[in-house]
Parts: structure tokens; sequence; C-alpha cells
């Protein structure tokens, strides 16, 4: 049996979308090793903010899949949202590896009092935590055993990226300019979410008749 | 930020003590040899440039720890008039006129006036101090600035009784300091010293930095440098001195009175309501070192008993 034509589209499309991906990884990784200086003056600060700002991209890219298939009428997208979703999770828990290992030095006694008396690391820790947790449960496996409890865990995804948001915010001193423009991205997001849903189109769009299949508002 | 040659020095490595002392030497042959031009040959990345200054060196403040480079003291500013980023001063400084400048001084005061920046700095000769620079965001460096003490250019102005406080004010001018068209802070810039703070033997006034005129992103041409006290009490492009009965609002204890203080010591056992000041990290120490331990009054103990009887836990 020979495989599909769109078997190798997907596979092609996979593999390029895993390399660029990792294309910030690697950049940042051989800056580290062989070019400290190119982080500036302090390089510590650099990564940590380099790696949490790539695993706050990748989230919002994940999370744009779907309103993607909604605006495109395909749900080719949904193909891709479990590695970039990975990939989100992979760029956060290195985030929170070099704010550990790095930064503090695996300084344990530190690392609890900030996670406990600084809710900028709290929430920060807590959306690692939660994307670590979403990770495990990705497999088809974890699908099938959870059943349907799969769908509402997976729903946390979206108080990760709130709480990732607001961790962003929360560390900036007073220039809040790059935050907000991020969380607007994740708003208009979410509005287009809701906006395409069930629920809301019944409520709102009265050329809906109730019933009838596909009727298309928009 | 710029990419260098493998084979260059890095910019995180500290400069050792002996080449810092032979380009102390060199500055002191091209100021022997005056007749050579002070438009010195173009000089490698990282090296000093600017002015030159002529300053002795004070043997009471010299550098127990290596210093920062040129590089990280030069590259890695927080200057919020030319943007928020720590590596915006560095780039957009430039659009900054630090001659002809003036400072008007005024107040409670029995001299005052405007005054041209060189007749301000005429009486005094200028020394170079190595000082530990410490951010209130827990980073910090060690930086061989030129100046003069404080306590020198107040005396010469014959503050009155009733002069308690002196308020330093840096320049307004969005055209010059384009990050003021943005309203982040409220400009322009003022931060104030008690009076016993400000005639401390340590409160210095910088003209330079490594030797050289101060760059603009370090606070060209006139700044305040208090080393037992957070970066941002260090006012940059200072163009009013004012004696004043009651202490100054200033700007970030304005902006955020919960995380700054008017104080604002350095002061391990006082944690940032967002982040701990137990430790710093010390720029330039490269990727993999420790943090090292913050120190009360940055290390500058002499200052503790001008807040005796003070609670620093309450007054930040």
């Amino acid at each position: 049996m020979t495989l599909s034509k769109s078997f190798w589209q997907r596979w092609v499309a996979k593999t390029l979308l895993h390399l660029a991906a990792a294309m910030p990884l690697a950049l940042l990784g051989f800056r580290v090793v062989l070019h400290p200086e190119s982080l500036g003056a302090n390089p510590v600060a650099t990564l940590i903010h380099e790696l949490g700002l790539w695993a706050l991209r990748l989230l919002l890219l994940t999370l744009a899949l779907t309103p993607l298939r909604h605006l495109t009428h395909s749900a080719v997208w949904l193909l891709y949202r479990r590695m970039l979703g990975l990939w989100a999770a992979a760029y956060t828990l290195l985030h929170l590896l070099a704010y550990v290992g790095i930064d503090q030095r695996f300084d344990l006694p530190v690392l609890i009092e900030d996670v406990l008396k600084r809710p900028w690391i709290t929430i920060g820790f807590a959306a690692s935590l939660i994307l670590l947790v979403l990770s495990i449960t990705s497999t088809h496996a974890m699908m099938r055993r959870l059943g349907r409890r799969w769908q509402t865990l997976h729903s946390s995804v979206y108080a990760a990226a709130l709480l990732g948001l607001w961790h962003f915010y929360w560390q900036v001193k007073k220039d809040i300019r790059a935050p907000l423009a991020y969380a607007i991205v994740f708003a208009v997001l979410m509005l287009i979410r809701v906006v395409r849903s069930r629920r809301f189109k019944a409520k709102f769009a009265p050329a809906t008749v109730p019933g009838k299949t596909s009727a298309r508002v928009l | 930020m710029t990419y260098r040659r493998s084979d260059e020095p890095k910019g995180s490595e500290i400069t050792p003590e002996s080449i810092w002392t032979d380009r102390r030497q060199v500055v002191r042959t091209l100021l022997a040899a005056s007749t050579v031009s002070l438009a010195a040959p173009s000089v490698a990345a990282g090296s000093p440039t600017g002015r030159i200054l002529e300053a002795k060196r004070n043997p009471a403040y010299v550098a127990d720890e290596p210093l920062n480079s040129w590089d990280d003291i030069t590259t890695y500013n927080n200057f919020y008039e030319f943007g928020t980023d720590k590596s915006d001063p560095a780039r957009s400084a430039g659009t900054l006129r630090p001659s002809p400048w003036s400072v008007t001084v005024g107040g409670e005061a029995e001299v005052r006036g405007t005054f041209s920046l060189e007749d301000l700095l005429k009486p005094h000769a200028l020394e170079e101090r190595v000082y530990r620079f410490r951010c209130v965001e827990a980073w910090s460096m060690v930086i061989p600035w030129v100046g003069f003490p404080l306590a020198e250019l107040i005396k010469r102005f014959k503050p009155t009784s009733k002069a308690k406080f002196v308020a330093f004010t840096t320049l307004r001018d969005p055209v010059q300091m384009p990050g003021q068209r943005s309203a982040v802070l409220d400009w322009p810039y003022v931060e104030g010293l008690r009076m016993d703070e400000a005639v401390h033997p340590l409160a210095f006034l910088a003209v330079g930095v490594y030797g050289r005129a101060l760059p603009n992103q370090n606070g060209a041409p006139l700044r305040l440098v208090v080393p037992w006290k957070y970066g941002f009490k260090n006012v940059k492009s200072i163009v009013r001195i004012d004696f004043v009965e009651h202490a100054p609002t200033t700007t970030w204890a304005a902006a955020n009175p919960r995380e700054y203080g008017f104080f604002a010591n350095v002061n391990p056992a006082v944690d940032h309501p967002r982040w701990s000041q137990k430790t710093e990290r010390r720029i330039g120490s490269g990727v993999f070192a420790p943090r090292i331990a913050t120190r009360p009054f940055n290390g500058y103990t002499e200052v503790a008993s001008l807040y005796s009887g003070l609670d620093l836990s309450k007054w930040i």
C-alpha cells in the first residue's frame, strides 16, 4: 500500500514546523555558547526573557489554530495544534529551568520563597505546571484513558495563557506596551472563538433556523 | 547588539586590573604629549571613547573588585528619557546635546543663578572614584567615575538653614530626549537627597567614566552618584539643583510609592514587592556565574549613622 499524497504533505509541513519552532532555541543556544556578548551586558536576563517570550508566542500561535479553522473553514490547522502546544510548553519549561538553574542555581530556599511570596512568580510557576500536565496528557493513550475529562483538562490551556500574559505584565516596571500587545492578540483570538461558538450563534444569530443544519450566518 | 569576531575579547569578560592600569598609563602619556591630537586614531571596539578628562585617582575609592567593561557600562542603562529598554539609551541618546549646557541653582541658598557647565565645574578638581552601582532591579556593576564630591559644590552656594533637602532635575526636552514623548514617567525626572546625605563625602557628582566625558546614555554632562542607594537615585543630565525645605516629590517614588521610596537605600533585608533584594547579578560575570550577596548600604556602611533611629524597613 502506498502512502497518500496528503500524508507526505503533512509530513513535510510538520518537519518544517518543527524546524521553525526549534530555530529560536538553536539560535539562543548558539549565542550562549559562542557569542555570549551578543546577549548584552546581562546575558542571563536576556536568556530568560527570550525563552519566556517565545513560550508566549508559540502558545498564542497554538491558540490561533482553532480561530484559523473557523476563518478558513478548513480543519487542516488542527493537525499542528498538539505539536505547537508541546513546543510552547517546552519553551515555558526551559524558561523556568533557566531561572531555577542558571539564575538561582537551584537554591531551593530562595526558589520556594520566590514562588510563595511573589505573586508574579507564583502565577508564572502555575502556568508552567499547567502546561507540563497538558504535555504529559497529550498522548492518544491519555486521551482514551481520560475520555471526556480530557477535553475539560485541556481547556486549562486558556488559564495557562492568561497566567502567562499576567506574569509578563507583572514583571514590567513601567512600560506595559509589549505585554499589552500580547494580551490584545489573545483577546482577539478569544473573541473569534466566542463569536463562532454554537451557543453564541444560537443566541445572537436569528438567521439560523433552529433544527435545520448548517445555516451559516457569516 | 553587536556581533564580534570570536577571537576578540568578549564584552562579558571583565577588564583585568593590570590592563585597566595600563590604560590609565596610556591616557597619561597622551596627556603628557599634549601636542598629540586628541582626535585619537580609531580604537578597538569596546575601548573607552570620548573627550579625555584629567583626573586624579582617589586612593580611598579604588577597585577591590574587577571593574565592569566600558561596553557594559555604556550599553546597559536605565534612562527612560531615551526608551525603556536597557539597550535603548546607547542607541538613541545621540539626540542629546550635552554642550552647551547650563545648570540653574535655586531655592534656599545665598548664591543662586544659572551657570554654564564650565563655570559650574571650574573650581573643582576632578578625581576618579571606583564605586559599586546597585540597581533596584537586582543587578550591579563596578564603575570608575570621574567627578567631584557633591559637598564641595553645595558649599559654594551657601545653603541657608531652611535648606533641608536638595532636589535635582533632569533636562526636559522631548526633542533631545525622545522617550519623554511617552508619559511612562512624570517628566522631568526629579530626585532628591536629605541635606546630610547630600554633603556626605560619598555623594558624588560625575562628569565622566573611565577617564572620558560621560557618554550621553550615562547622563551627560552631569549626573549624581550616591553609591549606597539604588541606581534610580542617581539622576542624570542635571539642569536644576534646588535647595528646599521639604522633601521633593521624586519621580519613581511618585510613580509607585509602594515599590520605590525616597531614601532607596540598598537594603538586602527589605525585598522589593516583586523580587528579592538579597542577592544581585553582577553584570559582566558571565552566563554561568552565581549571583552575589547584596550588602546593606551596598557595602558603604559608613553612611549607616545618617539613619540612626530611622526604621529602614518602613522608610524604603
